[in-house]
């Protein structure tokens, strides 16, 4: 009975097969695949293996390495206590806190970069007491890990705070009555539960933080082996003479990124 | 299109310019002058590089007061980023670069018409307002006090910036190599860099923000600017009277004014 019925619902599924959203959806799908395949009809192939293997590139690629998974680390140390705040502490001007979370991912990033050396450069707000300590950011590595951070965290933010908005706090609260410390409760129950967001926001956020350009560039400057990312050295390749090997760069950004939102994809509709 | 346009693009170059010079003899010539404005018309959409902003924005003014029918939209960014942008496909009606390299990139992808020199630059030192760290030349700038920002050699000021250097036997480890000429003047002005390699009338533009330190004529190069009409744009009279206005005694008085010097 049940059987027929389901076999009898897709059966009509199927059968209802709306045309127009389904043209309209291919559209869209051609938004996305048609550059992936401009990069791909214009890649130099004889050229890909010195293009991927010169000692710039390899530079680029080591330090956007770097950087990424620092600016994620940094991510998850700040966003996560950031996201658990947003989502259990009820307090005033809450949702201006998350207005500010969100604003760098409608920010141009080139804003962002400018925001961030008017507030740590030289001469920003607080920039004469860090340069007193002995931190000088802009120009720095730790200036680009910073940039990638301020962008690709509010993707870590929103997606740990949603996880724990949807978890069951009612083992939490049965941890708690059984005699659970609050740390334990959070380490060995809230954690375990928001895993997958967790992971998922993780991710993305990394994502993010490797394909960063605009605050980048604007707060750490362009040097090789120092600043200079993979997006920055593909960016100043592509105007080169030879824009061949940026393109092939560019097709291991996106092949890097494409793997990780596909293997990301269910775990993040569910967090979601 | 092209065919037929060319000869009336010339000859509504030349009303401007005919009303122009009536314009600048200080007699009415309204007649001349509605001519030209009857003629010229529509959008025309300048790439510049970034070291024209100031001077090119001045000729706006001017033209506006002349072909108020012309619609004029500018622009401006590193001369490798907009001839890439051009090779690419992007509608501009005039190419105006920082060098002739550039620009022949363009020429050999029959992408322009002939180019004409308009302008010369000169390189020099972009230093905090009142030089407080006391650059004296070139050669200071491998002090490692200073952070310096120069710009990325496939950028045409960072290429006569090495040049430069390389004749002053000046080794300098640049903090930062920007994408245009303008990105490493703001470094300066901002406070975030002592000193930058820019073009004379860079620091010129930067008014008070900005002092200038200037590079002896043996260590210096001289850019010369090169502007062209671009084969695939919409608007050729337009065009062409653009490049005609720039190369005028009005074009040319604007572009001295702001550091520039004369073609040749």
């Amino acid at each position: 009975m049940s059987e027929t019925h389901k076999a009898g619902r897709s059966a009509g599924v199927r059968e209802r097969a709306p045309t127009a959203p389904v043209v309209v959806a291919g559209a869209a799908a051609a938004l996305f695949a048609l550059p992936l395949a401009g990069l791909l009809w214009k890649a130099p192939w004889s050229k890909a293996w010195p293009a991927l293997t010169s000692e710039e590139a390899g530079q680029a690629l080591r330090l956007s390495l770097v950087t990424s998974v620092s600016a994620t680390a940094l991510a998850l140390a700040l966003g996560v206590p950031l996201a658990w705040v947003q989502a259990r502490v009820e307090y005033r001007g809450r949702s201006l806190v998350r207005a500010l979370t969100t604003l760098p991912m409608v920010l141009p990033p080139v804003v962002g970069g400018t925001a961030l050396l008017l507030a740590l450069g030289r001469r920003g707000l607080v920039g004469p007491q860090l340069d007193r300590v002995g931190v000088h950011l802009p120009f720095s590595t730790a200036g680009a890990v910073l940039a990638e951070a301020f962008v690709a965290m509010p993707f870590l933010v929103l997606t740990v705070e949603a996880g724990l908005r949807t978890s069951d706090r009612g083992l939490e609260e049965a941890a708690r009555t059984l005699g659970a410390g609050r740390w334990a409760v959070f380490r060995s129950v809230t954690l375990p539960l928001v895993r997958p967001s967790l992971l998922a926001g993780g991710v993305l956020c990394w994502a993010r933080a490797l394909g960063e350009f605009g605050a980048t560039i604007t707060f750490a400057g362009n040097l090789q082996g120092k600043t200079q990312t993979l997006p920055l050295f593909v960016y100043v390749k592509l105007e080169s003479s030879d824009p061949g090997s940026a393109i092939v760069l560019s097709l291991v950004l996106l092949a890097v990124s494409l793997a990780v939102l596909a293997s990301l994809r269910d775990r993040w509709l569910r967090a979601l | 299109m092209t065919r037929a346009g060319r000869p009336r693009a010339r000859g509504a170059a030349l009303a401007l310019t005919a009303a122009l010079v009536v314009g600048a003899c200080g007699s009415g010539g309204a007649a001349s002058g509605d001519r030209s404005r009857s003629a010229l018309s529509g959008s025309v959409t300048v790439f510049a590089a970034a070291s024209l902003t100031e001077a090119f924005n001045q000729e706006k003014a001017t033209l506006a007061a002349r072909a108020p029918a012309l619609s004029l939209t500018y622009s401006f960014a590193g001369s490798q980023t907009l001839a890439q942008q051009i090779i690419q496909g992007a509608r501009a009606d005039v190419f105006a670069s920082a060098d002739d390299k550039t620009m022949q990139r363009l020429v050999d992808a029959k992408l322009v018409e002939a180019p004409r020199a308009f302008a010369r630059n000169q390189l020099e030192i972009a230093v905090a307002p009142g030089n407080p760290k006391h650059v004296g030349g070139l050669s200071d700038l491998v002090r490692p006090d200073l952070v310096v920002v120069l710009e990325d050699p496939s950028v045409p000021a960072g290429s006569y910036s090495q040049q430069a250097l390389a004749r002053a036997g000046a080794r300098v480890r640049p903090r930062s190599l920007e994408l245009d000429v303008k990105s490493a003047l703001a470094k300066v002005t901002s406070g975030e860099a002592d000193a930058a390699i820019v073009y004379a009338s860079d620091v010129q533009a930067a008014g008070s923000k900005a002092s200038g330190v200037t590079i002896p004529t043996a260590q210096n190069v001289v850019a010369t600017y090169p502007i062209a009409v671009v084969r695939t744009g919409a608007n050729h009279a337009g065009a062409a009277a653009f490049v005609q206005e720039v190369l005028s005694g009005s074009g040319q008085a604007a572009l001295e004014a702001h550091g520039f010097l004369p073609a040749s």
